[in-house]
């Protein structure tokens, strides 16, 4: 049991920071296409693993992921326009700011969706979480000073691979952190049976609205990260298909299989660029994947995939553990 | 989280990699992008101006090119949403690394693409973006049609004294810069003339159910509704309106002009009147050259304003980086600023101060299902 | 008041639409306890298959608008049972030991299928739809206009819903399912055929959507491949307003968004019409989450 908070996974993260931002020095002379495939595969892999903690590990089904990223693109995108897109280090500040104020408010309508609709099971929260994203976007929608319908145009394009990078490397760290951790078995206990949890004297709401906060913030960052990219958004783009399409990402990558629903992310944000040249039969073909593999093979491309562990433990050269839980 | 670790190895990785290439480009040819909206609620806008385009690309290669070198038009498909003209924008400019870009039609889809066409220093030539704001963006973004608050005006003068209408009611679409813009000039217009708008209504992009707002507003007994909004919407409004046997005339803006209008709406369009660009049975010399010619290609259809907009457009561009010297964007952009007197299919175009074009507006009046000439406005 | 009259008639006709596909996700969730979200796609299938078949209809039936409109609501009924059962027999079945999710999502990948693949085939712009329900001004007095299409549509609804209660309560298939969505281990112990009576409901389902579609489709006349998405979620809601399982409430849920919703509409703003169903839905999860009519079931340990 990791008992100080100096371990070596810490070092690990600060040392991958350090790494990223060297690595951004030279981003400029980065093509400019591949570069902004790497940054949308970042923002993909923060909603994909954030939903994973609320889907794949808590086994609450949520498809309202996208109201989240919403509340957090326009947070942001409204602090740095009234605050004003300083470059330098002023700049970088007042874009900290603004991407944790986004993750914070995201939190909040997570904590405001999450309390009344939590104890509700299966499809009816599927349902409602959809619903309530839903109702976020035409809220939006509705709202002029937020530009409407017609969205909120000229944001500053502060989003850079050190920003997404370093975002990545926290979430992983937190997970991997709460995974290991009371909260972590607890999490786990409410999915697999929630009923026996309960019994065990595990309040499984409390745990579950900490997972959907935990997950609404950091989909509220990736929103700010990537209202900050593409400089313009407007509520549409937050619909109920982009939740669908993380819920996707998820699915394929194995509900709670971290590493999985990374490397699903990173495909379902490449495969679609590659892909191109047959645009038009690319959801098609994506849709028809998707049942192909709800059929044949439902625990994802990674999940409880005893071949695969075995595969990747040769590899990383690691010995069996004696107790093995993901 | 040794397993995670080795997966940030592989990001990185991948990141380092896939940025090394780049891509080569070929020494004859001039790259122009164009950004319309081929698919989706406004199709025909994207589709026309891009064979207007088309029509203006080919001339111009076939009598020697520009600058001696061939125009080559690479195309992204808008499907009439902002968030994917911004996109095809970025795409047009960071990966096929384009001289200069002509779009969008739909005023919305040119803001949200505006902003980044400016921080590149690409020139952008909007044909037929009418909402004043498009060209605030900056130095480097350029329209070739007249703006919303003249169009605004227009419809209003035509309405209180052409039509001698002094109650009207007004449905805008809240979806988009364009209705909005349009509907305010409309209004400040027709109330500065004596005018009164008894009632407003709003509409999504989209919609397809509109006996709400038609009902609350036939409750207002206004004489006439001004509906600025785009072809495939006020098309299908305006039958509902006939349903709700709501018989009264029907004004619109240059959102309307598409063939998409009478195919929608077919008997309910008769008498109503929009605010255009040019007119098809326009006699003269410049105008029928452009239809025949446009009929011969393009399999006896008759052009649409946005086909002519898109030619003059291109032409306009083309004319400026003949003048230039060169496809250097910066130049090209001086050039434009400089543009004078052009002969346009759509009228002579000079580029003023503000980057905008100030051209005459064709009221056109829908009768036996055809587009027909009613009347000229010339800019004051 | 003749505004408000034109309301109701509006919302009531809208209403009795929702309710028709309303009908096609409660029978499928009463028994097979999941959400097919396919449902609205199917919905959307009938509308162009009446689009595809208008003009040899209105060839055959020259021009008379009433049996035009009859063949083509048989003809898109007959088209979209089987396109439903085939979906079930492919994607559905053999997923029914499956956890819910699984069922979900697969769900999920056939609507997206059809929605995709019709945008392919059929092209993503809107089409107009033809007129296949002949249309005269049944009273025009007092500021007030009803036309015949909302009549038309309700009453077909009507019709068609007292049929469907017919062939649920009184045929042997019918009451199978009732049957089923007690307890399906239990009715099949019984011998009961599941997968009949399964194919049987996705029949009905579709049938509805079907007609529900022309319906629609003849009183907004503008289709396009993702048409049901909207009307699907709303009806999705309408059901489970209603209580999930329960048809009168499937009935009573369509009608309750479908007024609302023009009341909304047309009294407060147009911008929330979207919303609005969902507002519903979180109101009744909130304060009565077996629904309306539906009765509350204790989860078994």
């Amino acid at each position: 049991m990791q008992s100080s908070f100096l371990n070596s996974r810490t070092y690990l993260l600060l040392a991958v920071i350090l790494v990223s931002a060297v690595v951004a020095q030279f981003q400029s002379s980065f093509n400019a296409y591949y570069y902004q495939i790497i940054i949308y595969i970042g923002i993909n892999v923060i909603l994909a693993s954030s939903l994973n903690l609320v889907n794949g590990f808590t086994g609450q089904f949520s498809l309202g992921h996208a109201g989240f990223m919403a509340v957090g693109a326009y947070t942001a995108s409204v602090i740095t326009s009234q605050l004003g897109a300083t470059p330098g280090v002023l700049g970088s500040f007042i874009f900290l700011l603004a991407l944790l104020s986004g993750g914070l408010t995201a939190s909040f309508f997570g904590l405001l969706v999450g309390i009344p609709s939590l104890r509700l099971k299966g499809d009816y929260l599927a349902i409602v979480t959809l619903g309530f994203g839903e109702i976020i976007r035409v809220v939006i929608q509705n709202l002029e000073f937020l530009g409407g319908a017609r969205g909120f145009t000229g944001i500053a394009k502060k989003t850079d691979f050190f920003w997404v990078f370093t975002v990545v490397a926290i979430l992983m760290y937190v997970l991997s952190n709460l995974i290991r951790s009371t909260y972590g078995k607890g999490f786990l206990a409410v999915r697999d049976d929630e009923v026996a949890a309960e019994a065990m004297g595990i309040n499984a709401t409390r745990y579950k609205v900490v997972a959907f906060v935990t997950g609404a913030f950091f989909a509220g960052i990736a929103g700010g990260l990537y209202a900050h990219f593409v400089t313009y958004i407007n509520p549409s783009q937050f619909s109920f298909v982009k939740s669908i399409e993380i819920v996707v990402m998820v699915i394929i990558g194995g509900m709670g299989h971290s590493v999985g629903v990374f490397i699903s992310a990173v495909l379902l944000t490449v495969l679609p660029e590659a892909l191109r040249p047959i645009a038009e039969y690319r959801m098609v073909i994506y849709s028809l994947a998707l049942v192909v593999i709800m059929i044949a093979r439902p625990q994802g491309l990674f999940g409880d995939s005893e071949v695969f562990t075995k595969l990747w433990r040769l590899i990383s050269g690691r010995a069996k553990p004696k107790e093995s839980r993901t | 989280m040794r397993l995670i670790s080795r997966i940030f190895c592989a990001y990185l990785a991948l990141a380092i990699l896939l940025t090394g290439c780049a891509k080569k480009s070929n020494e004859n040819e001039i790259l122009i992008g164009a950004y319309l909206s081929l698919t989706g609620t406004t199709a025909t806008f994207g589709t026309s101006s891009l064979k207007g385009i088309e029509m203006a690309v080919d001339k111009v290669n076939g009598s020697g090119g520009v600058l001696g070198k061939q125009i080559k038009l690479l195309t992204e498909d808008t499907q009439s949403k902002p968030e994917e003209a911004a996109l095809a924008v970025t795409k047009l400019i960071t990966r096929d690394k384009v001289r200069a870009i002509l779009g969008e039609i739909a005023s919305s889809r040119s803001l949200a693409a505006a902003p980044i066409c400016q921080e590149n220093k690409i020139p952008m030539v909007t044909p037929g973006s009418t909402n004043p704001e498009v060209t605030k963006k900056g130095d480097y973004i350029f329209r070739v049609c007249y703006i919303d608050p003249f169009q605004g005006e227009v419809i209003a003068k035509f309405a209180y004294e052409s039509l001698g209408l002094r109650r009207v009611a007004v449905i805008t679409d809240v979806k988009n810069d364009y209705s909005i813009g349009l509907a305010e000039f409309f209004t400040a217009t027709f109330t500065k003339l004596g005018g009164t708008v008894v009632g407003e209504q709003a509409y999504s992009e989209g919609d397809t159910d509109f006996r709400a707002q038609l009902t609350a507003i036939k409750g207002l007994k206004p004489e006439a509704v001004v509906v600025p909004g785009y072809y495939q919407e006020s098309a299908l409004l305006i039958k509902q309106a006939r349903d709700l046997n709501m018989n009264i005339p029907f004004l619109g803006g240059d959102g309307w002009d598409s063939n998409k209008l009478i195919e929608v709406g077919g008997a309910a369009m008769e008498g109503t009147f929009f605010t255009n660009h040019y007119a098809a049975d326009d006699t003269s010399a410049i105008v029928q050259d452009f239809v025949t010619t446009y009929k011969a290609r393009f399999n006896n259809e008759i052009p649409d304003a946005m086909a002519v907009l898109g030619y003059d457009a291109a032409l306009i561009l083309f004319d400026a980086m003949t003048r230039a010297g060169s496809d250097e964007p910066a130049l090209v952009r001086d050039a434009l600023a400089a543009t004078v007197g052009f002969p346009g299919v759509s009228g002579t175009t000079t580029i003023d101060a503000d980057r905008n074009a100030r051209k005459a507006s064709v009221i056109v009046k829908i009768q036996d299902g055809q587009f027909r000439f009613h009347a000229k406005v010339d800019p004051l | 008041m003749s505004e408000f009259i034109q309301q109701v008639i509006n919302g009531v006709s809208l209403g009795s639409i929702y309710a028709l596909i309303a009908l096609g996700y409660t029978m499928v969730y009463g028994i097979l306890r999941f959400i097919n979200f396919a449902h609205s796609d199917i919905f959307m299938m009938g509308a162009y298959v009446a689009y595809f078949s208008a003009p040899l209809i209105l060839k055959i039936t020259s021009g008379n608008l009433f049996l035009a409109g009859l063949l083509a609501m048989v003809f898109a009924m007959v088209v979209c049972s089987i396109l439903g059962v085939t979906i079930e027999k492919l994607a559905y079945k053999p997923l029914r030991a499956r956890p819910t999710i699984v069922v979900l999502i697969t769900a999920i990948g056939v609507s997206f299928f059809l929605e995709y693949g019709g945008q392919l085939v059929f092209g993503p712009d809107p089409k107009p739809f033809p007129d296949l329900i002949p249309k005269t001004k049944v009273i025009d007095a007092g500021g007030v206009v009803v036309n015949s299409t909302p009549l038309v549509v309700i009453g077909t609804a009507i019709g068609l819903m007292l049929l469907l209660r017919w062939v649920v309560m009184n045929t042997k298939t019918g009451t199978a399912m009732r049957a089923l969505s007690f307890n399906l281990q239990a009715a099949r112990l019984m011998g009961i055929n599941v997968n009949k009576v399964v194919s049987f409901t996705f029949v009905l389902g579709s049938s509805l959507a079907a007609a529900a579609a022309i319906l629609y489709a003849s009183t907004y006349p503008s289709i396009n491949p993702l048409m049901g998405v909207f009307p699907g979620l709303k009806a999705f809601i309408a059901a489970v307003v209603g209580g999930i399982g329960n048809l009168v409430g499937a009935a009573l849920g369509g009608l309750i968004i479908g007024v609302t919703e023009t009341f909304v509409t047309g009294y407060i703003s147009a911008t929330y019409r979207d919303a609005i169903a969902f507002g519903i839905l979180i109101i009744i999860l909130l304060f009565r989450p077996s629904g309306l009519l539906g009765k509350f079931e204790s989860e078994r340990v």
